[in-house]
């Protein structure tokens, strides 16, 4: 089974992601058994069916998000997810770095935030920094000292909401 | 100058360890380059024509003697000895390896010297006014909000991977020396009804392929709001701004779709439950920050020094030297001087390891050991006695940096181009060459008068041609060189973008016909009017016929028309 660097361990990953293939749609699409992360589409077209099976059938529920998603769609709803992750299709796309910040600080979503896709773990740190705690990279035996490649940090961000200026009265 | 603390300087050296492990990764074959460039853009370093280019971060174009020397000793042992100050203030090596990469940076941070974010699509350097703190009709000095945000942006975790680059300037008076109006965000220091000090905010400037110039996206922003008002133009800026098309993917192109009160209500929006936050700035730490540009100790003088005043109506040489390149100062008895890196024959804004070495000399035994760069490509001496001028105008012409051509036509813009750099259509040195040596006499330079020319090899117009008052950009003609002129550009909160005045000529033509344009101007100018105001006054077609004769502009015209 695949793993993933969660909370700074390295861990099996049972989570499937569902995607949706050329001919399915949010409200046909099979729903696999077990833990389960599925697109925001999904999500809102079959919401009901999704947190009856969760209690019904003890399967973990996850969503997740893609870039262009808006993250004040869920926040409503985020006591209803075991997992937000949010999908980087290309690393250069920086937008879950922003929503990622959003559902730390402003919509405080406090479960486990996990990043996927082109995550290489020269992403670690940053993606650290503004919230995520689970991440599904290559060879994470080896990737997760990167989480601190910084010691210090000049700016605030969710895993540190005071910037180094209130942290330190002199310096 | 701001002073690295023990903080500050751990961040350089984990960021040298970060980059020599990220470099050996890929030589080692475990990094793939698609996954390693963005990697080495954060660091400076771009694969050009000949070698990687270094990009080396100067700080709002602010940097100390002793910088300046390692500076000068990483050109002498890992170039071929000239670096070049570039148009962001920044200092440019065009011979590094990519082996040696990470041994220059190791090197360089031992004077907390690094290239941080000098490239790649993030926060770059910040640049302000070369002036700032010295400039004797500032609204406020622009440096310690300048590192204010630098400290904000670095190693900024939200904003590393942005639709595209982003430029920020800080402008500390009413006009603007910082070019704020050609930035992604810029922030001019600004004065309030009740005396507060705050910024006047510009957003959405840029040359390149579609050249705009910044709007106002707020009157008034007080200094306590800087980052956090910041964090709202940037998360706005990283969630909607294009990124399905890199010509179309700067800030520019987001506030122009949207409008900019549509993007200014955005950001607004944004900012609401930022406001007040824990990133507004404290009066302990602007007090901390600002106790770093502390003025120096300055003498008592007497505003005229009888000396200087004796050898200026003396030394006509020196009086031209003084009438361009040496600068009004705050403080009675000082002068800011522009060593200009325009010699004839010196490709712009290049110096040697040699003259940096002597300018970091100059600045100790002639000021308090600090040296400013320019948005022109000149390096700038802030703090001189005028007492001292004569005799350091003696060491400056000795060491080849005294041409008296401050704001004149041979003191020349322009990019590194098609001999270096691998995006350029069109070779700039060269022709810059060309152009000083058509106008080798200087006094018929000095008679001219100000007039402002700059080249880019290609249209990311690193040269920022468009808002020369002569620009000239790079174009690729079936796979050969030619240049297209444009005219009427301008600098500062009166910025404006030249427009092209015909077809475009070959390297040869570009000299003659600038002489043309001239001579134009001397023909229909009215006494201490300038080219540009000769330009505006009588409009573009006697200089576009000047350029290209009558039938050539009907060709042009009908080839317009057509297509």
């Amino acid at each position: 089974m695949a793993k993933l660097i969660k909370n700074r361990d390295i861990v099996e990953d049972n989570w499937k992601v569902l995607t949706l293939a050329a001919n399915d749609t949010p409200e046909t699409v099979k729903l696999p058994v077990g833990p389960l992360l599925v697109p925001l589409s999904v999500w809102r077209a079959r919401r009901a069916e999704l947190v009856r099976r969760e209690w019904e059938q003890h399967d973990p529920l996850g969503v997740w998000l893609a870039p262009e998603d808006d993250p004040a769609d869920i926040a409503a709803d985020l006591d209803d997810f075991s997992v937000i992750a949010i999908h980087f299709p290309l690393a250069a796309d920086g937008r879950g770095y922003s929503i990622a910040t959003l559902l730390r600080t402003r919509f405080g979503y406090r479960g486990e935030l996990r990043a996927f896709g082109d995550v290489g773990r020269d992403h670690l740190h940053y993606l650290h920094r503004v919230g995520f705690d689970a991440f599904v990279v290559k060879q994470p035996e080896l990737a997760i000292a990167s989480l601190d490649d910084f010691s210090e940090a000049y700016q605030a961000a969710a895993n540190q909401p005071l910037p180094l200026f209130r942290r330190t009265l002199t310096a | 100058m701001y002073r690295y603390n023990e903080i500050d300087r751990r961040m350089v050296t984990e960021r040298v360890a970060q980059f020599r492990d990220q470099t050996s990764r890929h030589l080692a074959g475990e990094l793939s380059e698609d996954e390693f460039r963005p990697l080495r853009l954060q660091n400076g370093l771009y694969v050009q024509r000949h070698a990687p280019m270094l990009r080396l971060a100067i700080p709002y174009g602010v940097l100390s003697s002793r910088q300046m020397r390692a500076f000068a000793g990483v050109t002498r042992t890992f170039d071929r000895g000239t670096g070049h100050f570039s148009t962001r203030q920044n200092l440019q090596l065009n011979w590094v390896s990519l082996e040696d990469a990470p041994e220059v940076l190791a090197e360089l941070a031992k004077d907390d010297l690094h290239a941080i974010q000098t490239s790649g699509a993030c926060i770059r350097n910040i640049t302000t006014d070369p002036f700032a703190g010295v400039a004797p009709d500032e609204v406020s000095d622009p440096r310690p909000w300048a590192e204010i945000l630098r400290q904000w942006s670095t190693f900024h975790p939200e904003f590393a991977y942005l639709p595209r680059k982003f430029k920020v300037a800080f402008s500390g008076g009413r006009d603007d020396a910082a070019f704020v109006r050609i930035n992604d965000l810029g922030y001019q220091l600004a004065r309030n009804a009740d005396d507060e000090l705050g910024f006047r905010v510009w957003v959405g400037g840029g040359l390149g392929r579609t050249p705009i110039l910044a709007k106002v996206l707020r009157e008034f922003l007080p200094w306590q709001d800087l980052l956090s008002y910041s964090e709202a133009i940037l998360r706005t800026y990283n969630l909607h701004g294009r990124r399905d098309n890199k010509y179309k993917a700067r800030i520019k192109i987001l506030v122009h779709a949207l409008g900019i009160e549509e993007f200014a209500r955005q950001v607004e929006a944004e900012w609401a439950p930022l406001k007040d936050g824990p990133a507004t700035l404290t009066e302990a730490e602007a007090a901390r920050i600002t106790e770093h540009f502390a003025a120096p100790d300055y003498e008592n003088l007497p505003k005229f020094d009888t000396g200087f005043e004796f050898a200026k109506r003396h030394d006509r040489e020196f009086a031209a030297w003084v009438a361009r390149n040496v600068h009004e100062h705050r403080v009675p008895g000082y002068a800011a001087v522009t060593l200009s890196l325009k010699a004839a024959g010196q490709a712009p804004g290049d110096a040697t390891a040699e003259q940096m070495d002597i300018v970091a000399d100059l600045a100790e035994r002639f000021g308090f050991a600090e040296i400013r760069t320019t948005v022109a490509q000149n390096l700038v001496l802030p703090d001189v006695k005028r007492s001292a001028l004569f005799k350091l105008w003696q060491e400056v012409g000795a060491a080849g940096l005294a041409t008296p051509n401050i704001g004149l036509l041979t003191d020349i813009v322009s990019c590194p181009g098609g001999d270096f750099c691998s995006l350029a259509n069109a070779k700039s040195i060269p022709l810059a060459k060309a152009i000083q040596d058509r106008f080798s006499d200087r006094n018929q330079v000095a008679d001219i008068g100000e007039l402002k020319l700059n080249i880019s090899g290609c249209v990311n117009a690193c040269g920022h041609h468009h808002v020369g008052h002569i620009g000239i950009l790079g174009v690729d003609k079936q796979g050969e060189e030619y240049f297209q002129i444009t005219l009427g550009g301008a600098w500062g909160i009166e910025a404006a973008l030249g427009k092209v005045i015909g077809p475009s000529l070959a390297a040869e033509e570009v000299p003659p016909a600038i002489e043309r344009m001239v001579a134009n101007y001397r023909v229909f100018r009215r006494p201490h009017e300038r080219f540009i105001d000769t330009l505006k006054r009588v409009g573009p077609e006697s200089f576009r016929e000047a350029v290209y004769g009558n039938s050539s502009i009907h060709e042009y015209a009908k080839e317009a028309t057509n297509g």
